[in-house]
């Protein structure tokens, strides 16, 4: 045990880190100890990491799944590097974890299941904890968790199995006590999700809980207590938002906005189910969900509401994107207005499918045969999802085009404090289907925009044939030479044109000076952290983030002129640095990493200084 | 499909004709069949707005050019998928699926089979000409085995699917045969497509006259097909030819010569609606030349919900207890304020 000393210790953020076996409840107490902390005031930001298979062999490392937030009284935009407290519910999850824990961190340990076999099953030959070297490196408080929850339940009805099952909440109620994060909005989700189907399993949660903060008061560790003050943020009505979630929600006001039935289809696919599941609970809104055979069908039922007259949109991830690839060539050339999101994974293939990756960029700008250039827009943050998610919605309709949005699985799972917009602000989105009273020529466009416009079936006089064959203005069927070459340039006019609904790109930082640093997606907190430490410190450096990656913004060549050198961190091989180089001719230079884990902002920094020395 | 009601006769087969050249070969089957789909459309009492023609690709699939209704061609074997897009969105629309032996039964196999299960209310027309034609003359999944063409010149080896097997183990509520040599026929099961609510699946015997030709010849050939051919008639005894019927020995169907006096009670009569579908699945079985081919309406289930009517009608029980409201998604149930 630690030594005694007294009172609290004021911080302006921590990171904490739960471990355990994927059985063990880590998500679920990450999330918990999130919305304490939410509601506690402070800003956050949370990085789910769990293991593809769902039970892997209990104990082993394949097994481990963790959850790690930073949460502060200054703007959060990382999760954090590296844990101040790692809590680790077994060997495999101490083994797997304790490396990224810096000499003097704080480790809580469950001695309980130190056991020999568990030793052996994280491949540790002897206790770790035994040894003294390893014991003076960390504040390392060891808490007989399984014990200490099934004597604080020994009233409880619940089976002694059962009982130990609640030890991930009483581990929850000692972290509360020591960053003194509030119990309450736990005990309302105790109510929330069992209070009336198993009271028992409320009843038991909640003591563990309250045993584990318990404890903190009574043990002799309140040295290790710690306080934030709430961030400054501004008034208003706040929510914990995921990504995923703020897509599903940003389909919703999209639909809304525009005034249109919102049909989803979808196949299951990790990290994109959550948006299936999202919108299949939202049938009061009138929305269509269905879950489809396969990723194409997924696909083509899409492009089949699309054409009846619904607000179409599908999910999926890399593999997904690859089966849909030939129906998206034909949404393309019908000009239909689709809304493809790829929430991104690890790959090529199967790849990391529960680890996050930036490495579909030039999938989403190519992967159609023919020329084909879409629409392509990227999500930065959990609740920049909302507005993505809505811009998704104008682009597609207003330029009757498929869109492909694009997040990432740090930032579909990930969560922070979001802002609640007031519905009735959002802006409407204009797509007005072809008038019944006026000759309709499929392929007539808008002067400005380029958009043809659709006709809806059961619309009397309108009736026509669309398809993936070449068709002039008419809408026939054309092989002539000259106007697939015509219509070949309007399709990617019509995209480039969407560029000048772009606003002016925003810069952190001055106008000009010695680095741009370029990102987009996911990367968003690690560069404007890193960037906006080292202007503090002096540096002449400046970051853009985009949005928009096709079109790109028409001042990015302007502001990339300004800077003597480019340098874009991407989790991926040099996607985007390949774009700028071909488009810009700028020597940008690629910063990339495929190790399925974020930037740490730490990293971002060595590089940053290494090109201003 | 069923009918929406309309005032009957005000429309013609004209007004289902597009100006667009037709331009499958001279002598093609599919010439007949168009002109069968244009004929019966008018009859149904849907007005001609609500028609939505869906297509994949080959020679069948150019179908929804010729045919003046909406009309979608879309890729390789996934015209279901397109299909049940339009009618999920729209249940509303009348809605043909016209495919192929190659784009139904080989690449969109998988999608077809759905589609069936689900029951979406949906006429499926699938043209049977046991041979590529769009891509020249490769062999079919419904192609005999041994077939020889250009992609197998000593012979296929791959044993053939059966269109109304396939439909049947999908459990498509709706399966019947006809042939582009019989018009009357053929306006007549899309008619009986068209009553169904639910799936339709109708296989078509077509002659593709360039790489195949003939090759239905033996049941559809004028001078045979009253040996070779059976035709189904709801509630009415199996029987064919002169003087001959099919009974049941066992589980095997059997031909028997009726001699004059014979009493027919030994026959099979044909039951479409017949819950248990070992009857229907004896019929797909049955082809020349152990017996004759049969045609019409095999099996027709009427009552399971169709999936267009589930999906509606789960929005519509939950609307029923209060419609969303944007606001209150968005604020959630554990909001904070920050004064």
């Amino acid at each position: 045990m630690t030594q005694a000393t007294d009172s609290f210790e004021e911080i302006e953020s921590a990171v904490v880190r739960f471990a355990g076996d994927s059985g063990d409840g880590m998500q679920t107490i990450g999330e918990r100890f999130t919305d304490s902390s939410a509601f506690a005031g402070n800003d956050i930001a949370t990085l789910p990491d769990f293991p593809a298979e769902i039970r892997a062999p209990a104990g082993t490392i394949a097994g481990v799944s963790g959850y790690q937030l930073q949460f502060g009284s200054h703007s959060i935009l990382t999760p954090g590097d590296e844990p101040d407290a790692l809590v680790a519910m077994n060997p495999a999850a101490l083994k797997s974890n304790i490396s990224d824990l810096p000499e003097g961190g704080m480790l809580v340990v469950n001695v309980d299941s130190f056991k020999k076999m568990n030793l052996k099953k994280a491949g540790y030959e002897s206790n770790p904890l035994e040894d003294e070297e390893f014991r003076k490196k960390y504040q390392l408080i060891e808490l007989d968790l399984t014990t200490l929850t099934k004597e604080a339940l020994s009233e409880s009805p619940l089976k002694p199995s059962d009982k130990a099952r609640c030890k991930n909440f009483f581990a929850l109620g000692f972290m509360c006590y020591v960053y003194g994060r509030p119990l309450d909005p736990t005990l309302k989700f105790f109510d929330q999700k069992w209070g009336k189907r198993l009271p028992e399993v409320a009843d038991a949660n909640s003591t563990a809980l309250k045993a584990g903060h318990n404890l903190g008061d009574t043990m002799e560790t309140a040295r290790n207590r710690y306080q934030l003050a709430k961030a400054v943020v501004n008034p208003g009505v706040y929510r914990k938002i995921s990504g995923n979630e703020a897509l599903v929600y940003g389909l919703v006001a999209g639909a809304q906005s525009a005034n249109r039935e919102l049909l989803y289809s979808g196949y299951p696919i990790t990290p994109a189910s959550p948006v299936l599941e999202g919108l299949s609970a939202l049938k009061k809104f009138g929305i269509k969900t269905v879950q489809a055979e396969d990723e194409i069908a997924a696909m083509g039922v899409a492009i089949g509401a699309s054409f009846a007259g619904d607000l179409s949109v599908v999910a999926t991830s890399g593999p997904g994107m690859c089966l849909k690839s030939e129906f998206i060539g034909l949404a393309s050339i019908t000009e239909l207005p689709v809304i493809i999101c790829n929430v991104q994974r690890g790959g090529p293939s199967t790849g990391l499918p529960t680890k996050t990756e930036q490495s579909d960029l030039l999938q989403s700008l190519f992967s159609r045969h023919g020329d084909c250039p879409l629409p392509v827009i990227a999500a930065h943050s959990p609740s920049d999802c909302f507005e993505c998610s809505i811009e998704a919605c104008r682009i597609a309709l207003t330029y009757c085009t498929p869109v492909i949005y694009l997040s990432d699985l740090y930032v579909a799972n990930g969560a922070e404090p979001w802002l609640v917009p007031n519905a009735a602000d959002l802006p409407a989105i204009e797509a007005k289907f072809a008038d019944p009273d006026e000759e309709y020529i499929s392929y007539k466009r808008n002067p400005d925009t380029l958009a043809r416009t659709q006709a809806i079936p059961g619309q009397p006089g309108l009736e026509h044939r669309i398809g993936g064959l070449e068709k002039s203005e008419d809408g026939g069927v054309n092989y002539d030479p000259e106007n697939h070459e015509q219509m070949t340039h309007l399709r990617a006019e019509k995209v480039e044109r969407i560029a000048d609904t772009i606003p002016p790109t925003q810069l952190h930082g001055e106008a000009e000076g010695d680095l741009l640093v370029i990102g987009w997606g996911g990367t968003y907190g690690a560069i404007t952290s890193a960037a906006q430490a080292m202007q503090a410190e002096g540096f002449s450096i400046s970051s853009l983030h985009l949005r928009h990656l096709n079109p790109l913004p028409k001042d990015l060549g302007e502001i990339i002129k300004r800077f003597k050198k480019v340098i874009v961190p991407e989790l991926n091989l040099g996607q985007l640095s390949l774009i700028l180089r071909a488009k810009y001719l700028v020597d940008a230079i690629p910063l990339t990493k495929v190790q399925g884990k974020p930037f740490k902002v730490s990293e971002l920094r060595d590089s940053f200084h290494k090109e201003l020395s | 499909m069923s009918t929406t009601n309309t005032e009957e006769g005000s429309l013609t087969k004209k007004d289902f004709v597009t100006e667009n050249d037709v331009r499958w070969c001279p002598g093609c089957g599919d010439y007949a069949i168009l002109n069968a789909v244009q004929r019966t459309l008018p009859e149904l009492g849907v007005p001609k707005e609500k028609f939505v023609v869906v297509s994949g690709i080959g020679c069948s699939s150019r179908f929804p050019y010729y045919m003046n209704t909406y009309g979608f061609h879309t890729i390789h074997g996934r015209a279901p998928t397109v299909a049940t897009g339009v009618k999920s969105a729209n249940p509303d629309l009348s809605v043909w699926m016209v495919t192929g032996d190659g784009d139904g039964l080989s690449i969109g196999g998988n999608h077809l089979m759905h589609l069936l299960r689900r029951n979406l209310d949906i006429n499926v027309l699938l043209f049977n000409n046991r041979i590529y034609g769009l891509t020249k003359g490769q062999y079919s999944p419904t192609s005999e085995v041994g077939k020889k063409t250009k992609s197998t010149p000593v012979g296929s080896l791959d044993y053939p699917i059966n269109p109304l097997l396939f439909a049947l183990g999908s459990e498509a509520t709706f399966i019947a045969r006809t042939s582009d040599t019989d018009q009357k026929h053929m306006v007549e099961t899309f008619k009986a497509a068209q009553a169904h609510k639910g799936t339709s699946f109708i296989e078509i015997f077509q002659n593709c006259v360039i790489f195949n030709n003939n090759a239905f010849d033996t049941v559809t050939g004028r001078a045979v097909r009253s040996e070779q051919a059976l035709m189904l008639e709801e509630g009415k005894p199996l029987r064919f030819g002169e003087n001959k019927g099919i009974r049941l020995n066992g589980f095997d169907p059997e031909i028997v010569e009726l001699k004059d006096g014979d009493d027919e009670s030994d026959l099979l009569v044909h039951r479409s609606k017949t819950n248990n579908p070992a009857y229907a699945s004896i019929l797909a079985q049955m082809a020349y030349p152990a017996f004759p081919t049969p045609f019409g309406v095999l099996r027709q289930i009427e009552g399971r919900e169709t999936y267009e009517d589930a999906l509606h009608s789960q929005i519509k029980a939950s609307q029923a207890k209060g419609e969303g409201n944007l606001q209150e998604l968005l604020t959630g149930k554990n909001s904070w304020v920050v004064e």
